[in-house]
């Protein structure tokens, strides 16, 4: 495993001193996601590192290498009756930790436990200039030092490549029940944001065909009680249903050209794109809306209209799925932002060589 | 640009009254609630607004003057220490909740707005804000970004970093930035993360919007007590693994326990070695049935006793025991200093005995309280500071407590902050090339480094001695405030 290690960091430093770009791999599931690798980077394969370093079930802690598929771990937590409860979406069994940590995608279960950043608990890494480094640790509280570990979260391989991950888990609920009630989509916003507010044990909410899907998990006398005051009906292909959204193998994901992943406030009217094919599905109490159009929709002027709709709404617009390689892929920074990343990716990369380009043209 | 220069300036945008730079008005700002700590700013700056906040920050960057911000002056590590060459600015007029939205269950409020002030004014909707820092009633939200606050129920529900959405940021040329948004996340890199827990050192919050939480219907509290520590703490475990995440798991050792009962008669066993509190909360329901399941834990872990809260005031009365701890201290011993380290929880036992070896060893009581869910351990040593060389045996005792923290795979602070006061352990938690990093962050965002210089991140040459937080009898600054 150090073997490893000293080959990763001797790569980096070689392609530091010799200016050529790394494209780091894990199991390439999520290749299609963020802008293309630039042509002339070399393939930095991080699967071989893996393995589960540590993990004791009541510390609520689990220790893996990068490399690790995500597939392999949760099946190691389920064994245990715990689970990643931001629900990472791997799109296939090589999905790997690193790869989850990198995107920072997090599944339907986010608006009420937390996303992936929000169960980071720390990081071993290796920077630009192939320094292993440690940020943040094994434990729930740590305040000592800036949040390097968090950062690394959605990152997209800029800033360094990850080694180790600690994630906190938690205990898989006792019983879980979908609900389906069928309204309209104003409404089913509505609904959603209303029952948010009130402490029922509501897990994820899921609106598409004018049918409202809600997940409950908790104990059985929790769920029976919430199911009363919610009302609608018990969907007994809940558990395909909800794994449908996460890894997007859901008919509403299928045929579609381009995806595009808007990501706004929760309690956001409907929004309408009356010149574009597209269908919408809603997650996340209405903070996740999804538009899958059935010709590409990723032109300059469609993306800038429904950026702009996003930065309305308080958010921001992801172009998730494409075949047109040139599009930009995530909303632009204002300059001063753009200034703080490019100093960052300098101090973390001077050279430049960790995934150029992933996140944005301009790093 | 000479102080009486400065001053100028800063009436030139600011009220005289804002603008204070005699003695006498200057001391009240010396030192925040580590008052161990204490320095004279040159001049303290009370702005109003964000346009002043902006130009105060304008006019620091132009003079390359050190600015150091203060919320409510509560933190405990010194990160509100002043520079003497430099500005104060206390963020506390900024104290305006802006909007409440119950149906986004958010709110927008002003950095000088204190965190309990939150929950008060989100009530009437059925939310409330999770983190609660044990100074909520007087500590600010933009203090707890600046040190990711948590609170004893933050095993479950969080801590700051994981209740905001979005700041407004102003960077040290007064340019402002937003930071995360209203959405639940954000493009680029997660600097919403970044910058809680930031100390001070990266920007100036303005502006915060809060998650609201919708308030449980419910909450109960289990109390046990233990003959032996270890059985306490396999307790917390069995807990977990049962697959429960109590909204609350505190724990104190016998000697906390004796003194906290001598104080408050709170009707805890003066012949447990320790006592475990447990909290349940959530729908009525799902309470009763997490509380019947804790009670039979705790007896098959080996409780001599348990007590389950039947009501309300009882729950609180449980609670007032534990809450009190830190003035319990104050009240057995003429001095005590309190450490902040974070620990794998299945390390208590072997942490805790290493604690009572040293405590023999150095000949200095040492009573430890735990976030037990958390592995958040505070012991607090008892000392007396008019003994000649008990203090610096003192601190070479809790710095030994930090090194064991660090060996067991912790941290130096759990949630006190660095600040000052930590800036030496810093190093021992650190390499020179993770410090290099820090400082590469630092730079990024305040590359003259003038915001609150010289805390948080040691530089690489400043490696010396432990340190830790240092409260004397009778000069702690706020101590009426419950802490835990």
């Amino acid at each position: 495993m150090n073997a490893d290690i000293d080959h990763f960091s001797s790569t980096i430093r070689a392609a530091a001193e010799s200016s050529l770009p790394l494209s780091i791999a894990g199991g390439g599931s999520k290749a299609f996601y963020g802008c293309p690798s630039t042509a002339q980077a070399k393939k930095l394969d991080v699967t071989p590192y893996r393995g589960v370093v540590d993990y004791e079930p009541t510390e609520l802690v689990i220790t893996a290498r990068a490399g690790t598929p995500l597939v392999e771990i949760k099946s190691l937590l389920r064994e245990n009756g715990q689970m990643l409860a931001f629900e990472p979406p791997h799109f296939s069994n090589a999905s790997t930790l690193g790869g989850g940590i990198a995107t920072g995608l997090s599944g339907p279960r986010r608006p009420y436990s937390g996303a992936v950043r929000d169960f980071m608990l720390g990081v071993r890494m290796l920077d630009g200039n192939g320094r292993d480094l440690h940020f943040g640790g094994q434990v729930m509280k740590n305040v000592a030092g800036y949040d390097v570990s968090r950062l690394m979260v959605g990152a997209m391989g800029t800033l360094g490549v990850l080694l180790e991950v600690s994630l906190k888990v938690l205990p898989l609920p006792a019983v879980e029940r979908t609900l389906h009630l069928e309204m309209d989509e104003s409404s089913a916003i509505a609904f959603m944001n209303r029952w948010a507010g009130k402490p029922l044990p509501i897990s994820a909410t899921g609106f598409t065909g004018n049918r409202l899907h809600i997940r409950l998990s908790g104990s059985e006398s929790a769920v029976c009680a919430a199911q009363k005051q919610l009302g609608g009906d018990a969907f007994s292909e809940g558990g395909i249903f909800w794994k449908s959204l996460r890894d997007q193998t859901h008919d509403f994901f299928k045929p579609a050209m381009s995806l595009w992943r808007l990501s706004i406030k929760s309690t956001t009217p409907p929004l309408s794109f009356p010149d574009l094919h597209a269908r919408q599905l809603i997650e996340w109490n209405g903070a996740l809306r999804w538009l899958a159009c059935d010709e590409e929709c990723s032109g300059n002027a469609t993306a800038n209209s429904i950026r702009q709709a996003a930065k309305s709404a308080g958010g921001h617009a992801t172009l998730f799925r494409s075949q047109n390689q040139a599009a930009l892929r995530f909303q632009p920074l204002d300059s001063g932002l753009m200034c703080i990343h490019q100093r960052l990716k300098q101090k973390f990369d001077p050279a430049g060589i960790l995934n150029p380009g992933r996140l944005y043209p301009e790093f | 640009m000479s102080p009486k220069d400065l001053i100028n300036a800063l009436r030139a945008f600011l009220p005289a009254e804002a603008v204070l730079h005699e003695t006498e008005d200057l001391r009240p700002y010396e030192c925040d609630g580590l008052s161990a700590y204490r320095k004279t700013p040159m001049i303290v700056v009370l702005p109003e607004s964000e346009a002043q906040v902006a130009r105060i920050l304008q006019l620091c960057h132009a003079t390359q003057t050190p600015l150091v911000a203060r919320g409510a002056g509560t933190g405990l590590s010194g990160g509100a220490l002043p520079h003497a060459e430099g500005i104060l600015m206390s963020l506390a007029k900024l104290n305006q909740i802006l909007e409440i939205d119950p149906l986004a269950r958010t709110a927008r409020v002003q950095p000088g707005v204190r965190n309990l002030a939150i929950s008060d004014a989100a009530k009437p909707y059925g939310l409330y804000y999770a983190p609660d820092p044990s100074s909520q009633i007087a500590c600010s939200i933009g203090g707890n970004v600046a040190e990711n606050s948590g609170g004893v129920h933050c095993l479950k529900y969080g801590l700051t970093v994981h209740n905001i959405l979005k700041l407004r940021l102003l960077t040290i040329d007064g340019e402002h930035h937003e930071i995360g948004g209203d959405g639940l996340d954000s493009p680029g890199f997660d600097l919403l993360a970044l910058m809680t827990g930031s100390e001070g050192m990266l920007g100036i919050v303005t502006e915060i919007t809060v998650k609201l939480m919708p308030i449980p219907e419910k909450a109960q509290l289990v109390m046990a007590a233990f003959d032996d520590i270890q059985k306490a703490g396999n307790a917390v475990a069995n807990v977990i693994a049962a697959g429960i995440i109590p909204a609350g798991m505190e724990m104190m050792d016998k000697i906390t326990i004796h003194a906290v009962e001598e104080f408050l008669h709170a009707g805890y066993d003066l012949n447990a070695q320790a006592i475990l509190l447990c909290e349940s909360d959530g729908t009525t329901e799902e309470v009763a049935d997490e509380i019947e399941r804790i009670n039979a834990i705790m007896k098959t872990s080996g409780a001599t006793s348990v007590s389950t809260s039947r009501d309300e005031t009882e729950r609180l009365r449980f609670w007032a025991g534990r809450k009190a701890a830190f003035p319990a201290a104050g009240r057995v011993s003429p001095d005590y200093y309190c450490m902040d380290g974070t620990i794998p929880r299945k390390h208590l036992a072997t942490v805790l005995s290493g604690i009572e070896t040293l405590s023999e060893e150095y000949g200095l009581r040492c009573m430890n309280v735990f976030h037990a869910g958390d592995g958040n351990l505070h012991p607090l040593i008892l000392y007396d500071a008019n003994t000649p060389g008990e203090l610096e045996k003192t601190e070479e005792f809790g710095g030994k407590i930090l090194e064991m923290c660090i060996q067991a795979g912790g941290t130096i602070t759990g949630e006190h902050g660095v600040g000052m006061e930590k800036i030496n352990q810093m190093c021992v938690q650190f390499k020179s090339s993770e410090l290099d990093i820090f400082h590469g962050v630092k730079s990024a965002f305040d590359p003259q480094g003038l915001l609150n210089p010289g805390k948080a991140v040691p530089t690489l040459h400043r490696c010396a001695e432990l340190g830790a937080m240092h409260v004397h009898s009778g000069s702690e600054r706020f101590p009426d405030l419950p802490r835990f």
